[in-house]
């Protein structure tokens, strides 16, 4: 894309006007860099609006029962911050897995989601944990919508947010008692795009499995849900024969293509082991 | 702010201004018209940390950085690390434990050690490798390099 004017609004109002005149929204620029890089003539011509002065977009706090996170908190911060440390710790576990140092200081949690990347190692933790995600702009206006993260993944790169829109924030619903966890496979344990990811979460209650949700990374069109793990899951005894069963089911909600990256059957194969260890994970945590 | 105009920022502690279009990114800059050529342009997307420099004191890949959202603020090259022609604490260790070879990463090691002992004084082995997890080198086998982590790390300890 042609990058025709750069424009770095310090309100949100501001920022919503740019996004309605057409300018694309830009926060780390960890892809969208370069992604411009690659194809610097690519595409139709355009005006990018930073969000990087919006302080509004890069609070974390804890709000009628909720953790929000501004879009434009950093993977660093996710990483670090002691309310997601205590409310979300699965995702400061894919934070702490993301990238590099360099990276991670720059790499929004907005950016993640609405790239959209069906390895967005954001995504299955925010899957699990029933998040909600947050958008101001285009037709609203300033008013804002809610679209919990499972519906706003729409296809490859492709999400629910309409043009002009922004992500403002992610909504975590706090639940006590809920535990969780996330497991990235690759090739090397740095600075490498997730070949499979997983994440699960569950209560455990008499030693029977309550809530369970189960997501996964890289193994399809967009990052999932696994409807027939979470079944085998739901009730369940905290039992070996359950962990193995569900990590079986999980491989009939996967579709994953071969790429450079790693073979459609060596992604089943890691998918298969990672699910176990995140449910045991889990049951043990 | 659309086609060529003059962007400000701090650059080594001096205010300067440099030409910078709107797509171009903070490394375009650096080694364009401020002819700060320390931060090398390696992969040019975001893999290998040749081209890290401190942004605000965070380590950032100025490959991914668009010159423009560093307007007003303060940029670290390693060409400023030095005072008066000593090295810092971490150039220092790196010269001594002979953690350089062809030098291509040296700069962007040099400044994501610097901004990894700023945060941590003293890094484990374990440590001192995550922290470098961003930056690639095709010479050392990065051994040295952990090393001279460490010594700057107890060097910094010993003169605080
Ligand atoms: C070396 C390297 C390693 C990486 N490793 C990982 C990894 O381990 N795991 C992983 O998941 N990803 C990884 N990535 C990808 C990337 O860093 C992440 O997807 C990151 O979270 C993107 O965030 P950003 O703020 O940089 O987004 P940007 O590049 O600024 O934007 C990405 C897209 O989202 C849009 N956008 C950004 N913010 C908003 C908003 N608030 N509202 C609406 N639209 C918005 C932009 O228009 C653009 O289309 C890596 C990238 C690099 C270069
Ligand atoms: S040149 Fe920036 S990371 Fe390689
Ligand atoms: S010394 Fe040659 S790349 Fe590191």
């Amino acid at each position: 894309m042609p990058v025709t004017a750069f424009h770095a609004p310090s309100s949100l109002a501001d920022a919503l006007a740019l996004l309605a005149a057409g300018g694309r929204p830009v926060a780390g620029g960890t892809d969208l860099v370069v992604e411009l890089a690659a194809a610097p003539d690519g595409g139709p011509p355009g005006a990018l609006v930073s969000l990087h002065r919006l302080a509004e977009l890069r609070s974390v706090a804890v709000e009628d029962g909720d953790l929000v996170m501004g879009a434009g908190v950093t993977v660093a911060t996710l990483r670090e911050h002691p309310l997601v440390r205590e409310h979300a710790p699965v995702l400061a576990q894919a934070a702490d897995r993301f990238a590099g140092p360099q990276v991670r200081n720059a790499a929004t949690l907005g950016g993640n989601l609405c790239h959209a990347s069906p390895a967005a190692d954001l995504a299955p933790p925010l899957l699990v944990l029933d998040a909600v995600v947050v958008l101001a702009g285009g037709e609203g206006g300033e008013a804002e919508r809610r679209v919990p993260v499972d519906a706003f993944f729409v296809g490859p790169r492709r999400t629910a947010r309409l043009p002009g829109e922004l992500l403002t924030a992610v909504r975590v619903p706090l639940r006590g008692g809920r535990r969780a966890s996330f497991q990235k496979g690759g090739t090397r344990p740095s600075m490498d795009i997730s070949v499979v990811s997983v994440a699960a979460s569950a209560e455990l209650r008499d030693g029977v499995l309550r809530h369970a949700r189960i997501a996964l990374g890289a193994v399809g069109p967009t990052p999932l849900r696994s409807p027939a793990a979470e079944a085998v899951l739901e009730g369940a005894p905290a039992t070996a024969a359950t962990v193995a069963a569900a990590a079986r089911a999980v491989l009939r909600d996967a579709r994953p293509i071969d790429d450079v990256r790693a073979s459609a059957a060596y992604r089943l194969h890691l998918l298969g082991v990672l699910a176990q260890r995140v449910i045991r994970d889990v049951i043990d945590r | 702010m659309s086609s060529t105009a003059d962007l400000d920022l701090v650059v080594n502690g001096e205010r300067v201004t440099a030409p910078a279009r709107p797509g171009d990114t903070l490394l375009d800059v650096l080694r364009g018209p401020l002819g700060l050529t320390g931060a090398k342009a390696g992969c040019r997307e975001g893999e290998c940390g040749a081209c890290t420099v401190l942004l605000d004191g965070l380590a950032v890949n100025a490959c991914l950085t668009l010159a423009w959202t560093c307007a007003g603020r303060e940029v670290v090259t390693v060409e400023g690390l030095s005072r008066d022609g000593v090295l810092s604490p971490v150039q220092r260790a790196f010269v001594d434990a002979w953690a350089v070879q062809c030098g291509f990463c040296t700069p962007g090691m040099v400044l994501q050690a610097t901004a990894l002992l700023a945060r941590n004084p003293d890094p484990t082995p374990e440590e001192a490798r995550r922290g470098i997890e961003g930056n690639l080198c095709r010479c050392t086998g990065y051994g040295r390099i952990v090393e001279a982590i460490r010594a700057a790390a107890a060097a910094g300890r010993a003169n605080p």
